[in-house]
């Protein structure tokens, strides 16, 4: 059975035909997820367990004087309460998050729980666990903490300067891995990149457009909030239950974080209301397993929407100066970038993967990239969608229009004419495989909404606005196993947190590999006990790398069952071949459901496995067109249309491509246009809420368009390409050079709010014009 | 990684493997087997890619006559400006 969803269109670049991909079955996890009997993890509940609550730092910088824990632990009904000093001390070693970013031990445990000082508001400074959670949130409240109150710096640009208060007082700058400050700094890092011969490149240019940008603190915005369930039992077991992105990662950080076995760790990922790269680290994991240890109790803890935004790890905010040098015939000669990003509370921002993105669309003969990583007040920092992309091309997708009006080209044309193709040179990796930036820059000019002018009403500021976007994905480890059952079908075990729709799109590769129906596929979400090691579900890696392991877990199956048949003939295995989900051999014929009868009845029961690292990932690059109305007097910023144009490299179910790419849109409309953290002079956060934190609604935006471009990823069987994160990217520049066509405004510093948007339009001097 | 190389981020040197690429790096460029390699395993963070490929086998990873191999940072860190070189 069959569902019709589809809303876009698909541009194809090859003549591969497939039985099941390209197909739209019922999702496996559907009829649970629309009943309500999925379980998520706050839908955990053990027998005797005990509720925490967390206990935060008031002060966005603060040295903690004493904490007396006593009034709380006096309270009727608590029974642990743990602070920083409960957790091991912390050896100078180097975790990974799952996606390539390592942090140093000592400051994620400071993260979770901290020691000497208060590096943020809302940073967790001691945690309950009680009866219940009112009981535990009335003893939080007894804990008296007493704070020497610390001047805070929130800016990027603020903290980098020589008399900014320090937050890590032993923190050196490094560069390449050696140190370069002789004092105490807030840079925790500074990276160059460089390609070329800069100096030459902007001589050789005939107009050179130099430009800085702004962004502010934006939130993943996930609906589920943060939650974990911990039992550690008496021989040292720990079992965990989470809402996360990677059971495997939290498992690890948890071995870490606790200075515990490994093997002694258990973690069973529940159903994810969102994630987004949010929650690809542990927050309330290890606090939960430590106040089960000292209770000797189950502990279930449930952050609220206020801690979610003021304490978990929304994207950097930051700064960003991008120059660029180009002919007058608008050739790209050269280009030179800085990024300054806020890492938040500790070390560890995205910036690196911001340098590498910032000119990643073009053929960048000469480039050069500064970054730096910055520790501020705010709270630590960590992957939303693309990671650092949406930063460093809004500044040069909006730098690209601004030189594209100057010089009076056509944008299209321009991005044809520099774009980068399969060979050229990438930024500090190595030249592009096959990728599909040219695809989509035509089927972007090809689209109905480029071919239709817009149309212009008196009274009415209208603009439109093109931008690309790029992405690199990530391959990491993934596992699959696959049991065949004796009726024929499969049940397909996975490690891969499911956010969108990966059970289905990983569970159609194996059956097309296969031969077999994808509802004859059972997939399953697996503990860290039942599955092969399989890294988070982020960098846009599921569908991708699960999808191989599944490949090859099918493929492992097809040759055991080979090997079955062939002795239960008494032949040789060379003699069996296997097609459209058929073993054939002379005179003889078995489908995979009559193979599995025939061997499970002979007690043969074959089990594919495969644990993969594919080396070979693949970038995606999408191009987007956005229509705006500009109301000349609020400044409010409304989206008319909006088309995404995204190579998928091929598409395993394209309504989920286009669901993705649908939510990237909306959630870079939201960072364009309002969302950002607001702090008082003292460095607080003043709208830790949704209603105070406004992310777009249904209502806010219109259908988003989509075309699918498929240009097959040589790295993958399928030529499957990671779609979830580059869709983000976008929209904030495509809105800008709207904005720019509706009111002849440049508008450099996000959000572009309503207040920044009527600022400019009645700004006297213009500089922004 | 450039200062080691007197600015160079393409060079070619001789090498089977990996290791045999970094230590034949050394011997023109000293220092620079300590900057990719620590504790005999290519530095937390540290990437390979031959032929564009990311190598599992890093140091291990056999190379061939034409071979074009890039240390870089894997991805989401953030330090290492780039080096190329061509096995010889």
């Amino acid at each position: 059975m069959a569902v019709e969803t589809r809303t876009g269109r698909t541009v194809k670049h090859h003549d591969n035909t497939y039985n099941v991909i390209g197909t739209t079955p019922i999702r496996h996890d559907g009829v649970e997820k629309v009943t309500g009997e999925a379980l998520y993890g706050s839908d955990i509940n053990l027998p005797g367990q005990f509720h925490g609550k967390v206990l935060r730092s008031p002060h966005a910088h603060a040295r903690i004087l004493s904490i007396d824990t006593s009034r709380a632990e006096a309270l009727d009904g608590v029974h642990a309460v743990i602070t920083g000093q409960d957790i091991p001390e912390p050896a100078d070693k180097i975790i990974s998050g799952g996606e390539g970013d390592g942090n140093l031990l000592k400051y994620k445990t400071e993260n979770i729980l901290a020691r000497a000082k208060t590096h943020y508001h809302g940073h967790p400074v001691a945690a309950v666990a009680a009866i219940s959670p009112h009981i535990a949130g009335q003893a939080v409240k007894l804990i008296d903490v007493t704070y020497e109150v610390l001047p805070a710096v929130l800016e990027v640009r603020e903290a980098m300067a020589p008399d900014a208060p320090i937050i890590i007082e032993d923190l050196l700058t490094e560069l390449d891995d050696q140190v370069i400050s002789e004092t105490p700094s807030n840079i925790a890092e500074k990276m160059v990149y460089e390609t070329g011969d800069v100096d030459q490149g902007f001589e050789e240019s005939d107009l050179i457009v130099d430009r800085e940008f702004s962004f502010g603190v934006v939130h993943q915005g996930y609906i589920e909030t943060h939650n974990a369930t911990a039992h550690w039992l008496k021989d040292g077991n720990i079992h965990v239950w989470c809402s996360s992105q990677g059971a495997f990662s939290i498992r690890s950080e948890l071995a870490n974080i606790l200075d515990h076995p490994i093997t002694k760790i258990h973690v069973t990922p529940m159903e994810i209301g969102g994630g987004f790269g949010g929650k690809t680290t542990s927050y309330l994991e290890p606090l939960a397993a430590l106040l089960s240890r000292k209770s000797g109790r189950p502990v279930k803890m449930n952050m609220d929407r206020d801690e979610v935004l003021k304490a978990t790890g929304p994207t950097p905010g930051g700064y960003v100066r991008v120059k660029l040098g180009v002919t007058n015939a608008g050739i790209v000669k050269a280009g030179y970038a800085e990024l300054a990003f806020d890492a938040g509370g500790f070390p560890g921002s995205v910036v690196g993967a911001g340098c590498k993105c910032v000119f990643a669309p073009y053929n960048m003969p000469n480039a050069k990239v500064v970054g730096y990583d910055v520790v501020v007040n705010k709270p630590k920092t960590h992957a939303y969608r693309a990671p650092g992309a949406t930063h460093a091309e809004f500044a040069s997708e909006t730098v690209v229009d601004e030189i594209c009006r100057e010089l009076g080209l056509d944008p299209v044309e321009f991005r044809l004419q520099n774009s980068a193709k399969e060979g050229d040179w990438q930024l500090d990796e190595p030249p592009y495989a096959r990728i599909g930036h040219i695809e989509c820059v035509e089927a972007a000019r090809d689209s109905d909404h480029w071919q239709t002018p817009l149309e212009q009403v008196p009274g009415k500021l209208r603009g439109r606005g093109i931008a690309s976007g790029f992405w690199f994905n990530v391959g990491l480890t993934s596992s699959a196993i696959a049991r065949l059952n004796s009726d024929g079908s499969v049940t397909l075990l996975e490690g891969s947190t499911d956010i969108g729709g990966t059970r289905t799109s990983v569970a159609m590769q194996f059956a097309e590999t296969l031969g077999i129906s994808v509802d004859d596929v059972f997939p399953i979400v697996a503990d860290t006990d039942s599955v092969g090691q399989t890294d988070v579900t982020g960098g846009s890696r599921v569908t991708f790398a699960t999808g191989i392991a599944a490949h090859d877990a099918a493929n492992d199956m097809k040759q055991q069952i080979i090997a079955g048949l062939a002795d239960l003939w008494e032949m040789s295995e060379d003699a069996i071949t296997h097609r459209d989900g058929t073993f054939l051999t002379d005179g003889k014929s078995l489908t995979v459901r009559e193979a599995a009868l025939l061997l499970t009845d002979e007690e043969i029961f074959p089990v594919g496995r495969a644990t993969v690292t594919p080396e070979r990932v693949g970038g995606a690059f999408t191009t987007h067109i956005a229509d705006v109305e500009v109301d000349g007097e609020t400044g409010k910023v409304e989206i008319l249309r909006y088309t995404a144009v995204q190579d998928a490299g091929v598409a395993i179910y394209p309504p989920y491509v286009e669901g993705q790419i649908q939510g990237g849109v909306v959630q870079g409309i939201g960072w364009a246009l309002n969302e950002d953290y607001v702090y008082d002079d003292k460095g607080l956060l003043r709208n830790s809420s949704l209603l105070d934190y406004r992310m777009p609604t249904a209502l806010d935006v219109p259908n988003i368009e989509t075309i699918i471009v498929e240009v097959p990823n040589p790295g993958h069987p399928y030529g499957v390409r990671g779609v979830g994160e580059v869709p983000i990217v976008p929209p904030p520049a495509a809105v800008a050079n709207a904005i720019h066509d509706a009111t002849g405004l440049r508008l450099r510093d996000l959000p572009m709010s309503p207040a920044r948007v009527q600022a400019a339009l009645t700004s006297q001097n213009g500089d922004q014009t | 990684m450039r200062e080691l190389t007197g600015g160079q981020t393409k060079v070619e040197v001789p090498g089977d493997t990996v290791r045999e690429v970094v230590d034949a790096l050394d011997v023109r460029f000293p220092g620079l087997h300590d900057r990719l390699i620590e504790d005999d395993r290519l530095r937390s963070g540290l990437a390979v890619f031959i032929d564009g490929a990311n190598s599992r086998r890093r140091l291990r990873a056999k190379v061939e006559p034409e071979s074009e191999l890039y240390f870089i940072e894997s991805l989401g860190g953030g330090l290492t400006p780039t080096l190329e070189f061509k096995k010889a």
